[in-house]
């Protein structure tokens, strides 16, 4: 498979990145490329030029406090999976970051790359959406509640570049995925949280764009138990449906999931 | 058009290729290392895995122009002076090859594997072979393979 042809060009920094940008605007950002690079084999991208941030020392750190931890755009899923501050802090983040993809990928994709992407199964809007987290770029901040704008799509304008997400220590959470076993895509994937700011519920895989589930959030907060959930149905209306399932399924997917999820957190 | 530099196997190496230019095709047809597979056009087989700077990635989702600089490690590169590597050797052992199409990949990502994670249980391998394919189902004596070279490199470095 060979992509159209296109420029590649290393920035030696965001700033040069940036300028990068604005001199072509047929160009994309790449990062892991764990998805950018399988759509261009596909031919269904055609970036005139890419712009590697990957190799940005500036991008990739996780850095903790006691009130969060922030991670860098360029950090992998692997380093994610692997901090001993992520797994002692917030361990539902270590572990969804441990469970995308398969070995390989988690070496080369990274949070920025798969948060700008907003593939509708990818892992870590999930965790973004339900943790509250924080996406900062170039420009400006973006509440999680206002990045994820629909199916592929973010509040990301031409020329922003996450540079970092932050994401508040959660009282309790957890994530549970129902993974398509040939690509690993959560079919549907719940992260749960008891936060700060209340309990969150977050979808991913099930629908076009990760969303909330405010019924499960309700009653999560009235009684943090399984029990309290489980006569909330899912509306499949609008849920995705293809060859892995229909959106039926995909909603009692999520029931279950959502109850996994509450379990391991409670 | 653009010269691109990396060290394959211990040699450093150059050739002019295209920005577009993916890994395992510099590989194959400029360098001729024909021992990393192409298994499939979606990213998902596992046969073209190589090391790249010491970590097992997919050589079909990245360019050789990324990997300007780099320490490229592919199958070629892992017997030496004539003597296999424990893997390959453990691979051999437990007929963990069927038509061996995938086992580059396979061997591959189990070195990395096992560099990460010595103390290997099957269900562990199992999870770590999630982006590595073989078409003939042979995963039991795969399985049994990784598990084997496990033992006999942790044997060897104690």
């Amino acid at each position: 498979m060979i992509t159209y042809p296109f420029k590649y060009r290393r920035a030696k920094s965001v700033a040069d990145a940036e300028t990068l940008l604005k001199g072509s605007p047929d160009a994309k950002l790449l990062a892991g490329g764990q998805t950018l690079i399988a759509a261009m084999k596909m031919r269904l991208a055609n970036p005139s030029d890419l712009i590697d941030i990957s190799n940005l020392k500036e991008l990739s750190y996780i850095r903790a406090s006691n009130d969060a931890v922030v991670i860098g755009a360029a950090t992998t899923h692997f380093e994610v999976a692997t901090s001993t501050e992520v797994t002692r802090r917030i361990p539902a983040l270590a572990y969804l970051a441990s469970i995308i993809g398969d070995p390989a990928v988690r070496h080369k994709g990274t949070i920025g790359g798969s948060l700008a992407n907003n593939d509708p199964a990818a892992d870590y809007p999930a965790a973004v959406l339900g943790l509250n987290a924080t996406i900062k770029t170039n420009r400006r901040s973006i509440a999680a509640d206002e990045f994820f704008t629909g199916m592929f799509s973010t509040a990301l304008s031409d020329g922003e570049i996450i540079t970092e997400v932050s994401f508040p220590i959660p009282k309790k959470a957890s994530y549970k995925k129902f993974p398509n076993p040939a690509s690993r895509y959560a079919m549907a994937g719940v992260f749960v949280a008891q936060t700060n700011s209340g309990v969150r519920v977050a979808v991913t895989g099930a629908g076009p764009c990760v969303f909330r589930v405010p019924a499960m959030e309700t009653a999560l907060a009235k009684s943090f138990s399984t029990n309290a959930i489980e006569g909330i149905a899912i509306d499949a209306n609008g849920l995705n449906s293809d060859i892995h399932g229909s959106a039926e399924y995909r909603a009692h997917l999520v029931s279950v999931m959502a109850r996994r999820a509450v379990a391991e957190a409670a | 058009m653009a010269v691109v530099a990396m060290t394959v196997n211990g040699k450093a190496v150059s050739a002019e290729t295209e920005d577009r230019t993916l890994l395992v095709y510099f590989l194959r047809e400029q360098l001729r290392l024909t021992g990393t597979h192409i298994g499939c056009d979606t990213s998902q087989c596992g046969a073209c895995v190589v090391h790249v700077d010491g970590k097992a990635v997919k050589s079909c989702s990245m360019f050789a122009v990324q990997a300007e600089g780099a320490e490229v490690t592919t199958i070629e590169g892992l017997a030496k002076d004539g003597k296999l590597h424990p893997v390959q050797e453990a691979f051999r052992d437990n007929h963990g090859l069927q038509c061996g199409f995938c086992t580059p990949g396979m061997i591959m990502t189990a070195v990395d594997m096992i560099r990460r994670k010595p103390n290997l249980d099957r269900e562990t391998i199992r999870h770590e072979l999630e982006g590595n394919i073989c078409r003939c189902t042979g995963y039991h004596n795969i399985v049994s393979s990784i598990e084997d070279a496990a033992k006999r490199m942790s044997g060897a470095t104690r």
